[in-house]
């Protein structure tokens, strides 16, 4: 008997979120979407002072339950707790079945879909298209860093909040 | 004629140490000499019989400067990419680790990088690497910790900052000349070119590129990545490799991923008597375009199953221009000649 036999394959992998295409619609409406979050970051940095009297710890569960639901309709959010968005062209690189955050695999299908999920637009296909539509081409250079999985879950927009206040 | 700085102690020894090169290995330095080299690959054997690997490897020998070890190709079990690096050491030949970001995490990918370059090698290409469901075990985990990129800055900091990616402190850090892959005919297009550069900035030498059956999206890719600046930066080798029938074709193109086949190409091989020896002459017809077309300083040839046919392609498209890369023979009638000279 084989192996396989034993421990029989479960044939192709399922995606969990089926929710494709407000994420497609959000990518299409990248540009005043992107405009919408930035003046959203504005505020967030705003609240800072806030936050802090508050207490992000305490603040950690209630925004990050509100941003899951806000992020994941939107973008089909994973909520890696590292948000990179704004650098991607509002296309979540963590729905690449490969977790690319820095730029398409090379087995990118000819149709522009994915290698994994032949019926998927590539992820990165989408990034390129919603960075031009933004204007941020440039951006997609940018290295991001391999991801810290101590984060996952974390809230991103308490960040924002809490770095770019910093200087 | 073997060039004087490829010859070491033995075969299997690192090459004396040179300045302005990284890693004591052959493929650089006859990179950087300007030599047009010739890189092969084989698929490691399901086997634990090492006298494989010989029997693969001998077609290719004084044909080609560096051969690949592929890491799990295609998301198939194989023999790992660095045991069949350090078997063909031992045996003289230069090999190209693979190490693919699938099936490790960061920190055996680090501990795997040393004990690659304590074992000899001096070549590291990484790759993101197959989607699991590519392969035979389609229920595997993929971890996918590090991207290539990721993988490439980790590797120069080891080897230029003698430090792991969590910064401590390596004593002994590997000398290796790194490379990545890129696909020039995969979408999104205009991407493509800047990812390259993107590579280079995290630390490729040297770039490998996807089988090339497409000569003017070749020839589009490289004319912007030649107007970034990219091939004085790093080493372009060109992918390519004989297709040895229309039905092949076909059957590559629906199931390898990344592989882009134009129409032109398949119809040119139904259209021929003998298909095999059609797809070994447009072989070597891609290959003197791809010689012809400024930047590429190399052709990685890819011909599994048609191992026997590398040494037939080289040999009628004449890029070595009548050089010979490292033979164990020469080795031996050079340390011959030595011998009688000092006596």
């Amino acid at each position: 008997m084989r192996a396989t036999d034993a421990f029989p394959a479960h044939g192709v992998a399922q995606r969990p979120l089926p929710r494709r295409s407000l994420r497609r619609w959000s990518v299409r409406h990248a540009r005043a979407l992107a405009r919408l979050y930035a003046g959203f970051a504005r505020a967030l940095r705003a609240a800072d002072p806030l936050f802090a009297r508050i207490g992000y710890a305490r603040l950690e569960r209630p925004v990050a339950a509100v941003e899951r639901a806000v992020k994941t309709t939107l973008f089909d959010c994973r909520m890696c707790g590292q948000c990179v968005l704004s650098a991607t062209g509002l296309a979540c690189p963590m729905n690449c079945p490969k977790g690319l955050r820095n730029g398409p695999c090379g087995g990118v299908r000819d149709d522009g879909h994915c290698e994994v999920h032949p019926d998927m637009p590539c992820v990165w296909v989408e990034a390129h298209a919603g960075a031009a539509r933004m204007g941020t081409l440039m951006r997609l250079s940018e290295a991001q860093p391999p991801i810290d999985h101590r984060r996952a879950g974390a809230s991103s927009w308490l960040q924002a909040a809490r770095a770019d206040a910093a200087p | 004629m073997l060039h004087p700085d490829d010859i070491g102690p033995t075969p299997w020894a690192p090459l004396p140490p040179l300045p302005g090169h990284v890693s004591r290995g052959r493929l650089e330095r006859v990179l950087r000499r300007g030599e047009f080299a010739v890189t092969a690959e084989i698929n490691p054997p399901d086997s634990a019989d090492p006298d494989e690997i010989e029997h693969r490897v001998k077609p290719f020998e004084g044909w080609v400067d560096a051969i690949n070890a592929t890491d799990g190709s295609g998301a198939h079990c194989h023999m790992s990419s660095i045991a069949v690096s350090a078997l063909l050491i031992r045996m003289g030949y230069s090999p190209v680790t693979q190490i693919s970001c699938r099936d490790h995490n960061r920190i055996a990918i680090q501990g795997n990088v040393l004990g690659a370059a304590a074992l000899g090698v001096a070549n590291i290409l990484c790759l993101t690497g197959d989607g699991v469901q590519a392969g035979d075990h389609p229920q595997a985990k993929p971890v996918f910790d590090l991207d290539s990129i990721a993988l490439l800055h980790t590797i120069r900091m080891m080897r230029d900052e003698g430090r792991f990616l969590s910064g401590r402190r390596i004593t002994g850090p590997p000398q290796v000349f790194v490379g990545a892959a890129e696909n020039p005919f995969a979408p999104p297009h205009d991407f493509r070119p800047l990812r390259l550069a993107k590579k280079i900035a995290a630390g490729a030498q040297f770039i490998q590129t996807q089988y090339c059956y497409d000569i003017p999206m070749m020839a589009r890719f490289m004319a912007r990545a030649r107007d970034l600046g990219l091939p004085e930066r790093c080493f372009i080798l060109a992918g390519c490799g004989p297709l040895a029938s229309a039905r092949a074709a076909k059957w590559i193109r629906a199931n390898v991923p990344g592989v882009h086949i134009p129409d032109a190409v398949i119809a040119r091989l139904e259209g021929a008597r003998d298909q095999r020896a059609e797809g070994k002459r447009l072989c070597v017809e891609i290959i003197q375009q791809l010689q012809a077309m400024p930047g590429i300083a190399c052709v990685h040839l890819m011909a599994y199953k048609q191992e026997e046919s590398i040494a037939e392609i080289v040999h009628a498209s004449g890029v070595l221009r009548g050089r010979t890369p490292w033979r164990r023979d020469l080795v031996a009638h050079m340390q011959a000649v030595e011998t009688q000279g000092a006596a």
